[in-house]
């Protein structure tokens, strides 16, 4: 299933709606850092609220992603992640180091605000 | 005498079941008679070999008297859920005493060893009834020493898990000190368990706080392995995927010297020495700012 990419002001909001096959999360990756460049976009954030599983691949998908964006200009920030699924990812040693993470899609949303304001003081 | 009647030679499995049984009657009809006498050797010989201390001499009494008497039916009837069911009351009511499981071995092994030296005496000119009375005796009485055993060993690990059950649910809070911010006061033993539990009450609470900032205050826990300082780190990594920032406060330098010295990588925690340097810390990190009262002016 594709996963639908919205495009609100500055940012690129991916959600996750429901378990994805190994394709479509490389093909969510292409389109996310082929978009961030389209739109020219400040931040990406996946939202994952719907997984209740995340297995190795999944979590190297959204490093990469993350990693990706950030070569072409945007911050990522995974929002979402269920308790059981944090814990069981920390149990299996995929902690997403490096990686902003918030709780959820509204908590993503400041903290992509306030890196930007930081990103204009700095200017 | 029904166990002269008995031929010892004639291996027959009945006859030598019969023999048994008689010779049981009569071994539980000279133990009733003496009852008084063994049972007072009995506690003589618990007293001198220092069993049973947390009780008094008179409990001591009263207890052997019932494990006698019970002890002589389990003989006599040769079924044990009587004996069974008593051991589990006795065990019951001796446990919170304090008394150890090798104590209660040690007791009912001087019981036997009472009984056998009474035999002993008994039949001493006998040898070779004295010898049939012992085949009889000796494997019921080893199997009444392992149940009252067992019994008691049983009962212990029904206490002790009754304890951990009663200790998981006295369990960890976690409190709400501010708008998004946790308390998580950690006291006493860490085991993988309760690591784990830890774990999830707090993931769940973050989420129903919507918390950005979690303190963690380790002062009262007491030592900590790798085990426990990885259960540690893996807590404070899940709560950072829920986008919370978890602060470790109140390492006593004993812990702190056995981290280093093992060689636990703290470098992804942020620890601050105490709970309230933990809590203005996070504080700051929230954007709170506590100014006190101008003097004079007006709570």
């Amino acid at each position: 299933m594709e996963v639908p990419i919205l495009k609100q002001g500055d940012y690129l909001i991916a959600s996750i709606q429901s378990a994805l096959t190994d394709a479509d999360l490389s093909q969510l990756r292409e389109a996310l850092v082929e978009r961030v460049g389209r739109f020219r976009s400040r931040g990406v954030i996946v939202d994952v609220t719907a997984l209740d599983v995340m297995d190795s691949f999944a979590v190297r998908t959204l490093r990469d992603i993350a990693h990706m964006a950030r070569l072409r200009g945007a911050e990522t920030v995974i929002v979402g992640i269920q308790p059981e699924v944090a814990f069981a990812m920390v149990q299996l040693g995929l902690t997403l180091k490096g990686i902003a993470t918030a709780l959820d899609l509204e908590e993503g949303l400041n903290f992509l605000n306030r890196r930007g304001k930081e990103r204009v003081d700095r200017a | 005498m029904t166990a002269k009647e008995a031929n010892p030679s004639q291996p027959g499995g009945k006859s030598r079941t019969e023999d048994t049984a008689a010779l049981l009657r009569e071994l539980v009809a000279h133990l009733r008679q003496n009852r008084t006498q063994l049972r007072e050797e009995w506690a003589r010989r618990i007293t001198q070999a220092k069993l049973l201390t947390a009780m008094t001499e008179e409990e001591v009494f009263a207890e052997a008297t019932s494990v006698y008497d019970n002890y002589v039916e389990a003989l006599e009837t040769g079924t044990f859920e009587a004996l069974q069911a008593y051991s589990r009351n006795l065990s019951e009511r001796i446990i919170p005493r304090g008394v150890e499981t090798h104590e209660v071995v040690g007791i009912v092994l001087l019981l036997r060893d009472t009984m056998a030296r009474s035999l002993f005496g008994k039949y001493h000119e006998d040898f070779e009834k004295l010898n049939r009375i012992l085949d009889a005796y000796e494997p019921a009485a080893n199997r009444i020493a392992n149940t009252v055993a067992v019994g008691f060993v049983q009962e212990r690990e029904r206490i002790i898990r009754q304890q951990q059950e009663a200790i998981r649910e006295l369990s960890t809070p976690v409190l709400q000190v501010r708008e998004r911010l946790l308390i998580l006061p950690i006291i006493g033993v860490i085991d993988p368990q309760r690591a784990r539990q830890l774990t999830e009450q707090l993931l769940r609470a973050i989420r129903a706080n919507r918390a950005k900032v979690v303190v963690i205050d380790i002062t009262g826990v007491a030592a900590m392995d790798s085990n426990v300082a990885n259960h540690l780190v893996q807590t404070v990594e899940a709560a950072r995927l829920l986008g919370a920032t978890v602060i470790v406060t109140g390492l006593s330098p004993e812990i702190a010297q056995t981290l280093v010295t093992i060689g636990v990588d703290l470098s992804e925690m942020a620890t601050v020495g105490d709970l309230q340097g933990g809590i203005e810390e996070a504080e700051r990190l929230l954007g709170y700012k506590v100014v006190p009262l101008a003097e004079g002016q007006p709570a």
